[in-house]
């Protein structure tokens, strides 16, 4: 047996409490976040058992699926809504856990806060009830969505049990085209590999691509590894990673940090340290992408056209029912579609870095007058930024208004949602009927994409209007 | 919670072949806003079930009085997405208690396991064949048996065997969940907790 370790191994093996013989893996959890909506029965499951929660500060709860978008300051006036946020308020308070609720400062997506305030580090078990907390993989975490019995798990043994995942890397070698963004590199690859291509490994990023990404576009390739049906994805933490985790409220200090340093500089794959399954990609072969379908993985490159049905490999029927739901058909062009919608936001893309390449197009041209843009940014922080760098000053001169933080129309929970059979062009994860309001049509998409639809009322390549920039 | 004890399932089954079936589908997520676990049933397939003034589609299975048990048979890759416990609670409240598929996403198969739903992992072939059974007689009798990990084609005799591992097949079996077992090691994780490297 070799005793070379992939960086999955040296964090998911440092955090097993034991190995039950024919079964799973008890994994220690160190940092658990906690939203409104998946926690609930857990907090009701532990007043059952007459159990409490073991380790209270390593639980950190925010309110983000439910919340409105504008007014924040006003009471929630869906009664159901106010009913979970409360409900997490008082949780929360009665285990002592950290809440950063509604109106909070702190307030925010989860995994857009959880990296903000220094939660998320790397080496960590990350887990929430939420299958984009593979976002935090960036950080070189082992981060995974889990459901409500698990949430429960966590809160009163600070554990779950889970077989471990077979090991996946992912290497995309040279330098991205002009245009192309994280969102655009994920969305290829879940497009080469299907929704259900990763399912049951564990992927790491690894090559040029994600070396020379930032944090923020590590955080959006990360979170979107569920979508290839992966539990996480995870990148080697290095100087990038070190120097953004630095100085956050809850990074160590001192000589806390010192010694977190020095293993955290451990944490990289062995030389020789073997996978189940390593794949690679050509950086050059990826451009902006689109999705044109009802799942993650029907997408492609904004400049293409629809796939015909005869060219797949079985699963005709779906495919088709997916087109008929999206009014598309195949071999029709993406490129001047009309849209209606179009948001930017959730975990995905909603920091400052895809805010600023929103306005960079957006920047001296108007939004389309019909259509309608949301933009959510996915904290408080990233809120502020937005104003102190003098982007919302750009995007209200171009006709646009931001909103509060929130997951929004992600998933539709709160009042954004996207009325059926509009179609919008989305930054958000997925694309499965009725996700953004029932019967609403969504094409996942960059930021950038997002903004030159925004601004032409049409899917549009935003090389073409990058040029005048460049 | 724990939950009903599951040893051998004979039962018609309702027959779902379509590929990516996505937990937003299974249950929308604007009907995730309860604190309580309750009535996620009546919201299993919404909009596939309903049209949007909540009078039944008439073309989806579940409305077809033809098909009904408490097995459902999924295309590929079932319960992608979301890792909302509450696509499995509606599948369990709505009366399966078994989902039979060619391939599961991850979450889900885990979030159904430690709920009391069996998920059965079948060949593309033998899942082929079940639908072509139900298809023909939609009162084909399916057969689970989880102490030998097989399902059969009752009719037929067609049996193919599936797997799981030991561990959570004797909390099915018994009913008993991993938040049991886990609570019986509690001196267990607190003293690793103080070995962690950090």
């Amino acid at each position: 047996m070799s005793t070379k370790k992939t960086l999955f191994d040296k964090v998911w093996d440092s955090h097993v409490v034991k190995h039950v013989e024919d079964g799973p893996d008890v994994l220690f959890i160190d940092r658990h976040l906690v939203h409104e909506v998946t926690s609930p029965v857990a907090f009701l499951g532990i007043k059952n058992r007459k159990s409490g929660v073991l380790f209270p500060n390593k639980t950190f709860a925010t309110a983000d699926h439910n919340t409105p978008t504008i007014n924040q300051h006003l009471p929630v006036t869906d009664p159901l809504s106010a009913n979970q946020l409360k409900a997490l308020e008082e949780n929360a308070k009665e285990h002592g856990i950290s809440h950063w609720g509604l109106g909070h400062e702190k307030n925010g997506i989860v995994h857009v806060v959880g990296p903000e305030y220094g939660i998320t580090q790397p080496g960590a078990t990350i887990v929430c009830g939420d299958s984009h907390t593979s976002t935090h993989g960036a950080f070189g975490a082992i981060a995974f969505g889990i459901g409500t019995s698990e949430v429960e798990m966590v809160l009163s043994t600070q554990c779950i049990m889970q077989p471990k995942p077979k090991k996946m890397r992912i290497n995309i070698e040279g330098d991205l085209n002009f245009g192309v963004t994280p969102k655009d590199v994920a969305l290829y690859i879940i497009s080469k590999l299907t929704t259900s291509g990763a399912t049951g490994y564990f992927v790491e990023y690894a090559g040029d691509v994600f070396e020379n990404m930032t944090m923020e576009g590590r955080m959006t390739v990360c979170n979107l590894s569920i979508e290839m049906g992966a539990r996480g994805g995870m990148i080697a933490p290095d100087e990038k990673t070190f120097e953004y985790v630095k100085g956050r409220e809850f990074t160590p200090t001192g000589a806390a940090w010192d010694k977190a340093m020095a293993y955290w500089k451990t944490l990289k794959t062995d030389e020789g340290a073997t996978f189940d399954k390593e794949l690679t990609f050509s950086a050059a072969d990826i451009e902006p992408m689109i999705t044109y379908g009802t799942n993650p993985g029907m997408g492609m490159g904004i400049s293409k056209s629809i796939p015909n049905a005869e060219d797949l490999e079985g699963g005709v029927a779906t495919y088709k029912k997916s087109l008929g739901y999206m009014d598309f058909n195949e071999g029709e062009d993406m490129i001047g579609k009309p849209i209606d919608f179009v948001f930017i936001g959730s975990c995905t893309n909603g920091r400052i870095e895809d805010f600023r390449a929103f306005t960079s197009i957006v920047k001296g041209r108007k939004k389309a007058d019909h259509v309608t843009a949301w933009l959510v940014p996915g904290s408080h922080k990233v809120e502020a930024a937005i104003k102190e760098e003098g982007l919302l000053d750009i995007l209200t001169e171009a006709g646009f208004e931001l909103r509060e933080p929130g997951c929004s129309a992600c998933l539709a929970m709160n009042d954004d949602k996207v009325p059926a059979g509009k179609l919008a062009v989305s930054t958000s994860n997925r694309n499965f009927e009725g996700r953004q309001g029932p019967g609403s049509r969504t094409l996942l998409a960059s930021p950038l994409v997002a903004a030159a639809a925004a601004v032409t009322g049409k899917v549009t390549d935003p090389r073409e209007l990058m040029k005048e920039l460049a | 919670m724990a939950y009903d004890k599951f040893e051998i399932l004979n039962s018609t089954a309702v027959p779902l072949p379509i590929e990516n079936v996505d937990t937003d589908q299974i249950i929308p997520a604007r009907f995730l806003k309860a604190t309580e676990r309750k009535g996620f049933g009546d919201n299993l397939f919404r909009d596939w079930r309903y049209n949007g003034d909540d009078t039944p589609k008439s073309d989806f299975v579940l409305n077809n009085p033809t098909y009904s048990g408490k097995i459902l048979v999924g295309g590929k890759n079932f319960g992608s997405g979301s890792s909302r416990e509450h696509a499995a609670w509606a599948v369990y409240d709505y009366g399966f208690r078994c989902v039979i598929s060619s391939f599961f996403a991850d979450i889900f198969k885990g979030n159904c396991l430690n709920i009391g739903v069996l998920p059965v992992q079948v060949s593309p072939e033998f899942s082929a064949k079940i639908f072509a059974e139900i298809e023909a007689d939609p009162k084909t009798e399916i057969s689970v048996n989880l102490p030998e990990q097989t399902v059969t084609i009752v009719k037929t005799g067609e049996k193919e065997s599936f797997e799981i591992n030991g561990y959570k097949k004797q909390n099915m079996l018994n009913g008993f969940d991993d938040i049991d077992y886990l609570n019986n090691i509690k001196s267990d994780i607190t003293e690793f907790a103080k070995e962690l490297p950090l």
